[in-house]
């Protein structure tokens, strides 16, 4: 293991509550106001570690354990996470799977602290959060498939010690771009969908709204507070800055061989992103809630198709 | 048998009368007289009870006959303690004899679904004689079966709302049904009126329903003018019409930009929001009050409009003009929003009659409903207004009504002012004469604002019903969610915008 490749999960851990301020500003340019800070979450966050918790009588520990896992998961999502060509930490074949697993337990577990409340609310979104990711979690692993089947040498046989996200990313260079840029655009209209409707935001979810009996995600963590909030928080950001750099480490096929440039050029892709996740936001309406299925299985023909492409070429 | 409309005494809305010249009948025949009209397309415009002599109650009925551009007035002495219910012939009365069950523990025998709207101690004790349930108690409607599950919401919520509660039984995202309870603002406002006008009652019609300031208190004004048989000058009536559709103005804007809102659609959502705060700023600008307190008063207007704030109003006109048809326009031109408004919450041409509803509401289902054409006063008498109805009856329907009528009150405004009379702008207000009975019916931007009055031996208020357009309109959005998914009750529920204070009084 190369202790220098920790600085990767580090400059996550430290600039993914940036993202959230970056949408958040803008919209609020877009929509003619000031907006508030940049650092906003940061602030949020620090304020919430402060408070104490308030626990409801009829939950149970799982309440209590939900955020603490959730949190896990993120940061261990990092340690396999590469910017780009800049790889992760730890990299092993089937890291993939194992990155998609972790995610899932984070989800297992935001959703079992929901269904502790035994609130009628908290169900509802917990239902609707597991029926979604459902369909996003096949076109995530179909998507990494075809990004790792575009990158391979066509004449050498396949070696699955390659099958890992670090390897994956850092063979997609301009050249693979070249040969299936096609493919690959089809691809990350797919890692967008899944990145906007895994983090809740607008087509698929509001993150601003208040009405308890539209919201998805934001209605399952009504109940935590202070500390536990703040994991919860500060965990969604983590998960922004995960799914958002396995988009943007596809668009920004800078691969220098010099980790800091290949993973500084992957963080600005991050931050384009960001923005590009407000404008859609100011741009159009939250879909009807029986649409978002259709839409998450379009992605997944989306990255289906760019599979076969890439098989067939 | 039931007494021909024709039959029924009849007047003019604003008009006074003097109690004896009601028509009053038996019990039975008052049902069906009521069951008759509605049949024929009149409306119940109000339906309440009041205390008569030897402990006995009272039903009064105003119906509105829109064709004739006339107010029946019909009462009847009831024996006992009990009727037969004409809900079930005549879905209109459904709330209102809720509201008579609950005041005064007169039992509609065979109502369908007999509870109080709100949580007060009757007003007199009944052959009951039971107290009132605490507050929020109450049985609701259930929906059995393992797979049916209930979602409850409110009374208090997550946004900054008024207090209602909400009860869903629910199949999966789909509502089968919807009870909302009501009665958590309740002031007795009714109560407080007896007795008067006096120097606290123009301010009690004020807050009624703080957004329908204006249309409220014109209501009461012009109901008081009737009663004492003051002439309001002819500049006091357009200052008058002028408020009230910039009342309609803003409150149309902010719904439409809460519409976006609610489909997370931000562009209109926040151009909406500021231009709302420009059309209360117009208010502001003629009385020194966003919400118009203080304009209206008995006999005219608290405050006059000069040529310089005239001109200046006629330019805020514009650049209103302007903004608006660029933010409204983003919504109807964003298919996104379009998929999300059109379908969702759709009420029939013939169930929004049979429920009664008004205003807007009543106006998307395609029903020609508007007091400012149908039975006008004021400057609606000479100006009159062309009514704006959509066909779908859905979110889009009731959304894009409001558009077609912010857009008519412009024009309205415009022409109004730039011909504004000269002279004084009130006129001192006489006495109301003793034993008479009012009615004032006024298009408010929810839909049609009904006020009562009752007067005693020395003109003084012996009983004050105050309908607000909410109160017709509330089951209507129970209505409109059966069948629908329920995330999109935010949705439905903001296109009808409905008033809590205003329904609990």
């Amino acid at each position: 293991m190369n202790y220098g490749r920790l600085a990767l999960p580090v400059l996550a851990l430290a600039l993914a509550p940036l993202l959230p301020g970056i949408i958040n500003r803008t919209k609020a340019v877009v929509a003619g106001r000031d907006g508030q800070p940049l650092l906003q979450l940061y602030y949020d966050l620090a304020k919430l570690v402060r408070k104490g918790g308030v626990y409801s009588r009829t939950t149970s520990w799982v309440f209590r354990a939900g955020p603490v896992v959730g949190l896990v998961s993120a940061v261990a999502v990092l340690t396999v996470l590469p910017l780009g060509g800049a790889s992760a930490p730890v990299s092993f074949p089937g890291d993939l799977i194992l990155m998609a697993y972790l995610l899932g337990l984070m989800r297992f577990f935001t959703v079992i602290a929901a269904l502790d409340t035994g609130s009628a609310f908290e169900g509802m979104g917990a239902s609707r959060e597991v029926q979604f990711s459902a369909l996003a979690e096949p076109v995530l692993l179909m998507a990494l498939a075809t990004i790792w089947l575009a990158g391979r040498n066509p004449a050498s046989p396949v070696h699955g010690f390659l099958f890992s996200l670090s390897a994956m990313y850092s063979r997609l260079s301009l050249a693979t771009w070249v040969r299936s840029g096609p493919a690959l655009l089809m691809v990350a209209g797919s890692l967008l969908v899944v990145f906007l409707a895994e983090n809740s935001r607008v087509p698929f979810d509001d993150p601003n709204t208040h009405l308890e009996l539209t919201m998805i995600h934001e209605v399952m963590v009504l109940d935590h507070s202070g500390p536990d909030f703040a994991m919860i928080l500060y965990g969604a950001s983590l998960k922004l800055w995960a799914l958002g750099a396995l988009l943007a480490g596809l668009l920004v096929p800078v691969r220098t061989g010099n980790t800091w440039l290949d993973a500084g050029a992957v963080i600005l892709g991050l931050f384009v992103l960001a923005v590009l996740t407000g404008v859609i936001e100011s741009a159009m309406a939250r879909l009807r809630l029986t649409r978002v299925p259709q839409l998450l299985v379009s992605a997944g023909f989306l990255s289906t198709f760019a599979l076969a492409l890439i098989l067939w070429s | 048998m039931s007494v021909p409309t024709s039959k029924i005494f009849s007047m003019s809305n604003g008009q006074a009368t003097d109690v004896s010249n009601a028509t009053g009948m038996g019990c039975a025949d008052f049902c069906e007289s009521i069951i008759e009209a509605v049949k024929q397309g009149l409306r119940i415009s109000a339906l309440f009870a009041r205390p008569s002599e030897g402990g006995r109650v009272r039903l009064w009925a105003v119906l509105s006959h829109d064709a004739q551009a006339v107010v029946l007035l019909l009462y009847t002495d009831l024996e006992g303690n009990r009727y037969d219910s004409i809900t079930p012939y005549c879905p209109q009365a459904h709330w209102f004899e809720r509201e008579i069950f609950e005041q005064w523990q007169v039992k509609p025998c065979g109502h369908p679904w007999l509870k109080p709207i709100r949580f007060h101690a009757p007003y007199r004790v009944g052959e009951s004689g039971k107290a009132v349930a605490q507050i929020g108690d109450a049985d609701f409607f259930r929906v059995a079966g393992d797979e049916v599950h209930e979602v409850a919401v409110g009374p208090v919520h997550a946004g900054i709302i008024e207090p209602g509660h909400f009860r869903f039984q629910c199949h999966g995202e789909n509502v089968f049904h919807l009870e909302i309870s009501l009665g958590y603002q309740h002031r007795g406002v009714e109560r407080k009126l007896i007795g008067g006008p006096d120097r606290r009652t123009v301010h009690y019609m004020e807050t009624l329903s703080g957004d329908t300031t204006i249309g409220h208190t014109l209501a009461y004004c012009e109901l008081l003018e009737g009663l004492s048989g003051t002439n309001v000058p002819a500049k006091a009536q357009v200052l008058r019409g002028v408020a009230l559709e910039l009342e309609r103005i803003a409150n149309h804007t902010g719904d439409l930009g809460a519409l976006a809102g609610d489909v997370g659609y931000l562009p209109t959502l926040s151009y909406c929001g500021r231009i709302r705060g420009d059309v209360l700023n117009m208010s502001a600008l003629i009385c020194g009050n966003r919400f118009g307190r203080g304009l209206v008063r008995p006999g005219g207007t608290g405050f006059d409009v000069d040529g310089q704030r005239r001109d200046e109003l006629l330019n805020r006109l514009d650049t209103l003009e302007k903004d608006l048809s660029v933010a409204v326009g983003l919504l109807w031109n964003s298919s996104s929003v379009m998929a999300r408004f059109e379908g969702t919450g759709a009420i029939g041409v013939r169930d929004g009659v049979a429920m009664g509803l008004v205003g807007p509401a009543a106006r998307a289902c395609g029903i020609e409903r508007d007091i400012r054409c149908d039975m006008p006063n004021g400057i609606f008498q000479l100006y009159q207004i062309p009514v704006s109805t959509g066909l779908t009856g859905d979110v889009f329907g009731r959304g894009y009504v409001r558009w077609l009528e912010i857009q008519r009150s412009i024009a309205f405004i415009r022409e109004q002012l730039r011909g504004l009379p000269g002279g004084t702008e009130r006129a001192t207000p006489r006495a109301a004469g003793p034993g008479r009975i009012a009615v004032s019916l006024v298009e408010g931007w929810r839909g049609e604002i009904c006020h009562v009055a009752l007067t005693d031996s020395e003109g003084k208020f012996a009983g004050y019903k105050v309908v607000d357009p909410s109160f017709h309109n509330w089951f209507g959005l129970a209505y409109a969610l059966r069948g629908q998914q329920i995330s999109d009750f935010p949705l439905c529920n903001k296109s009808f915008n409905l008033s809590y204070c205003g329904h609990d009084l």
